[in-house]
């Protein structure tokens, strides 16, 4: 796909962020951040260790609450917003040390990311009544399609513990998808994986944000990754914002370079 | 007279002899019953015989639509899928020729055989094939349309070139339309002696040559067989292998549309023992390398079991291997030894059979390399009645079958009905066989070559006929040497010995006019690792695994024993092994170390290495050496290693045990 198409396809501002400020007792992990991230848009958020990149994420999807600053999504205004909300408005996480549930396998893991959209009660789901039945085989359906698209068919019945990493990485991927989400937050999709499964992985964000038109928005250190896929992309360092912008004009940025190179402060 | 009773006269009279006569007999005859099926989203989706006959109809149409006239090639490429295989029959509906490639080959590799072939339309996969044929276009002007299954990634290609499956089957709608009649007169057309496949031999030398198989060919072979095997439509066949491999395409493509059975084809590749266990096949093919896996797999499994369940299974295959092969060939065993097989069956080889997948295998065949006998013995001794078989692409299969009762390890059966085999005065095995290939496209002097004035085929194997009848085959004609002394090499008879043992994948020896054996070996990744980790050993990765003394020293444990083996063999004594080394990288296809099909290029191999097996034959103790690996996506990098060097213990050659 050439970069116009790309270009066209994204659409107007989705989440807004304003003068963000974040700290912890006397430590700042946030200071005065304002970036924004367009409709389909892959949006990246790159930074050295501890620049706050977990930090920013944990405050889009109401982790913490932010000291100041406001928060727009889709025009609505909120000085804070609440992991619960997050998620009802179509925000889906995944996580940098993952938080599966072990004992379970792939396909339940994933079902997990459909709890928003069941509908029948826990009585009804329990003896499989009328509805409950009918809503299970939807739901079941669409985790499929996942377990398809991310191509992990093998391991549909596996104990999630007892896959490899990058298998459990996809297998988190898949469990936020399964959430329908408008908006899809990775904190660090890449770390800890071999050169494959990077690709792998890089190419599954790229197909998610092609496939069903996902904004999202991620965390990673890995600098080629994030040039090769990403639309914009936001610098951290020490909790400020150091560059912003297309990743050729964020890789020219003096600033980046020293807080990259370790260019004494 | 009733359609079915008609087609039922027909089947005695005159069954058909095309491709498309078959699937028309099999869409009026068993119109409901399943045909292909899929598993796709969890859940296994059929096609019936109307079904495919239906799909079929429509592809052709649309392939005539995009210019495709009898006689012309139509490129296939992916894995085996429900809609690649509409695609062959449509284009032998139409009297084209499908040409089936290796789905895992990469885009420069296709040039050669898009371009020989003159492919004007490709149907392709997937987004992975696609790119490929994008890749390549430049290089192939023919190349018009690519058709592609899976939409997946596709949204935004636009390439006039490129169109989708379902977009064909509306083009062919629309011909069908515009051409009544089109279809029907298409397959009449179509004669017993036309050209029906081409398939290209993955090539141990060389250009790979195009071997065109007409419809008479292949359909005779596979009849062949199904009266042999008493093959009913009743059978479940699963398909798993590449279908551009003759074998493959044989086992679940001609012979489906001959006998009228069922294939199934697999969720995805790394599906395929679950995909497996679900269908429960009656007719199995497997070559040995998957049989070995599934035996590595076994052995790994059992090695982390308790230590009860342990004892158990090794007290069971020990009985196993005693009695069991005499009892599934009917032979006359004690009482007592049945009663306790028949508490081994329910306790181990039962479930065992069931965990491959394999309870109601009625008959299965290996074959595409020799099958070491310990593997061989493993699989018929829990009651799975493996056979060999004896075949190439240019014999369509099926050449030698070994009959129920009659199977031995070493053999690979009696000549099946039609075929005559002679041995060349230089040991090379001759065929004659209605099964045998029309020609090589394009190419007179290899077809001269390969089969002379009388119509023998010179199969470059070498090999005898056993006293019983059965064919014995030693190894390719050109392989077989001499050592120094004179006496027989046979190095992929060694390599079979060696890879038998779990921890070893491939092995390679050297040893023509030298004084002595030497091996390289490539370690089990799975079985070494699994090994090294309940021993305690880390490990970084293959190349560092593969340099520990650990595992030099388990390593030495397997070639002596081979070495002890072979000690027995007052032929093969000469070839124990004295030095080995085990290979700093796993041997790849996408390097040309190994073919597609999984075969070692020896010569290849010997070149690239040329510094270790001088330092082999020179005594050195290591040996410093840098290669150039090739990755998926296409770039290559460099690993570099200080490779080490073993001695193996030999033993002196026990003299043939009189009587």
């Amino acid at each position: 796909m050439s970069h116009t198409d790309r270009d066209q396809r994204i659409g107007k501002v989705m989440l807004d962020l304003q003068n963000i400020s974040l700290s912890f007792g006397g430590v700042k992990a946030l200071t005065d951040i304002s970036f924004n991230v367009c409709e389909h848009e892959i949006r990246a958020i790159i930074g050295p260790n501890g620049a706050g990149k977990s930090s920013m994420l944990n405050v889009i999807n109401g982790v913490y609450t932010p000291q100041e600053g406001a928060i727009e999504f889709e025009g609505a205004r909120y000085s804070h917003m609440s992991p619960r909300r997050a998620a009802e408005m179509g925000i889906a996480r995944t996580f940098q040390n993952l938080a599966l549930f072990k004992g379970m396998s792939v396909l339940d893991n994933i079902m997990t990311g459909r709890n928003l959209q069941m509908k029948c009660g826990l009585l009804a789901q329990a003896f499989r009544w009328g509805p409950a039945e009918r809503e299970e085989i939807r739901h079941r359906e669409f985790v499929e399609n996942i377990i398809d698209f991310l191509e992990i068919q093998a391991y549909r019945k596996t104990p999630v513990g007892r896959l490899p990493y990058g298998l459990q990485k996809r297998v988190d991927l898949g469990r936020a998808l399964a959430m329908e989400p408008r908006l899809l937050l990775l904190d660090e999709p890449m770390a800890g994986m071999n050169i494959e499964e990077k690709q792998d992985m890089s190419r599954f964000i790229l197909d998610v944000n092609d496939e069903f038109g996902t904004t999202i928005v991620l965390i990673e250190h890995d600098m080629g990754v994030v040039m090769d896929i990403s639309d914009r992309v936001v610098v951290l360092d020490y909790g400020k914002k150091i560059g912003d912008g297309k990743p050729d004009e964020v890789r020219a940025n003096e600033d980046v370079i020293r807080a990259y190179l370790g260019v004494s402060h | 007279m009733e359609p079915a009773q008609r087609a039922l006269n027909g089947k005695t009279s005159a069954a058909p002899s095309t491709f498309p006569g078959l699937l028309l007999e099999h869409a009026t005859v068993r119109g409901a019953r399943p045909a292909i099926r899929e598993k796709d989203l969890g859940i296994w989706q059929t096609l019936t015989w109307s079904d495919v006959a239906d799909q079929v109809r429509q592809i052709a149409h649309g392939l005539a639509a995009l210019g495709i006239q009898p006689g012309m090639h139509v490129a296939v490429i992916g894995e085996n899928r429900p809609r690649l295989y509409i695609a062959m029959m449509a284009a032998q509906a139409l009297g084209a020729i499908p040409v089936p490639l290796y789905q895992d080959a990469v885009a420069q590799e296709m040039v050669y055989v898009l371009q020989d072939a003159s492919i004007t339309v490709a149907i392709v996969e997937d987004q992975e094939q696609v790119d490929k044929m994008l890749e390549v276009r430049e290089q192939c002007p023919d190349l018009a349309h690519v058709v592609y299954d899976d939409p997946r990634g596709l949204r935004h290609y636009d390439d006039p070139m490129l169109r989708s499956y379902e977009a064909l089957m509306t083009t062919g709608d629309d011909y069908a339309a515009q051409h009544p009649g089109f279809f029907e007169a298409a397959v009449a057309a179509v004669q017993p002696d036309d050209a029906a496949a081409m398939f290209y031999t993955s090539g141990t030398t060389g250009k790979p040559k195009g071997v065109v198989l007409t419809h008479h060919a292949l359909i005779d072979r596979a009849r062949a067989v199904a009266e042999l095997e008493q093959l009913t439509d009743q059978e479940d066949v699963l398909a798993y292998l590449p279908p551009a491999w003759i074998g493959q395409n044989m086992f679940s493509y001609t012979q489906l549309l001959v006998s009228g059975f069922t294939v199934n084809h697999p969720e995805s590749p790394e599906t395929v023992s679950i995909d497996m266990r679900d269908i429960g096949p009656t007719y199995y093919f497997a070559p040995p390398r998957v049989l070995e896996g599934l035996l590595t797999h076994v052995l790994i499994r059992m090695e982390d079991a308790g230590r009860i369940k342990r004892s158990l299974f090794h007290t069971c295959m020990k009985l196993a291997r005693r009695v069991g092969v005499k009892i599934l060939d009917g032979e006359s065993v004690g009482l007592w030894d049945r009663l306790r097989y028949a508490i081994g069956n329910v306790l181990i080889y039962g479930p065992l059979r069931n965990a491959l997948g394999m309870s109601r295998v009625r008959v299965a065949y290996t074959a595409g390399e020799a099958i070491g006998p310990d593997l061989f013995v493993f699989y018929r001794s829990i009651g799975i009645n493996l056979k060999q078989l004896y075949g190439s692409t240019e014999t369509s299969v099926f050449v030698c079958v070994q009959s129920n009762g009659q199977v031995r390890d070493d053999t690979v059966g009696p000549p099946i009905s039609g075929v005559d085999i002679r041995v060349a005065d230089n040991g090379e095995i001759l065929v004659k066989s209605p099964g045998l290939f029309k020609e090589y496209y394009r190419n007179p002097e290899a077809t001269a070559e390969a089969r002379d004035a009388d119509g023998w085929f010179h199969t470059g194997d070498a090999g005898y006929l056993d006293t019983d009848g059965q064919l014995k085959i030693i190894d390719r004609a050109k392989d077989v040497g001499k050592l120094a002394d004179g006496s027989l090499f046979a190095p992929k008879y060694l390599e079979n010995k060696l890879k038998f043992f779990p921890h070893i994948k491939e092995a390679v020896a050297f040893g023509a006019d030298r004084d002595h054996v030497c091996a390289f070996i490539n370690i089990d990744l799975e079985a070494v690792g699994n090994w090294a980790e309940r021993r305690g050993l880390p490990y970084a990765g293959y190349t560092d695994l593969a340099g520990k003394d650990e595992v030099y020293q388990l390593i030495q444990e397997c070639v002596e024993q081979t070495n002890a083996d072979l000690a027995n063999d007052p032929k093969l004594a000469a070839s124990q092994i004295s030095r080995f080394l085990i290979l700093h990288k796993e041997l790849d296809p996408d390097d040309d170390e190994l073919t597609r099909t999984r075969k070692v290029r020896r010569a290849f191999i010997a070149q690239k290495y040329g510094v270790l097996v001088d330092a082999l034959f020179a005594g050195k103790d290591s040996q410093h050496i840098e290669t150039e690996v090739k990755f998926e996506d296409g770039r290559t990098g460099k690993i570099a290693a200080d490779v080490k060097i073993r001695s193996a213990k030999t033993f002196p050659a026990i003299a043939a045990k009189a009587a």
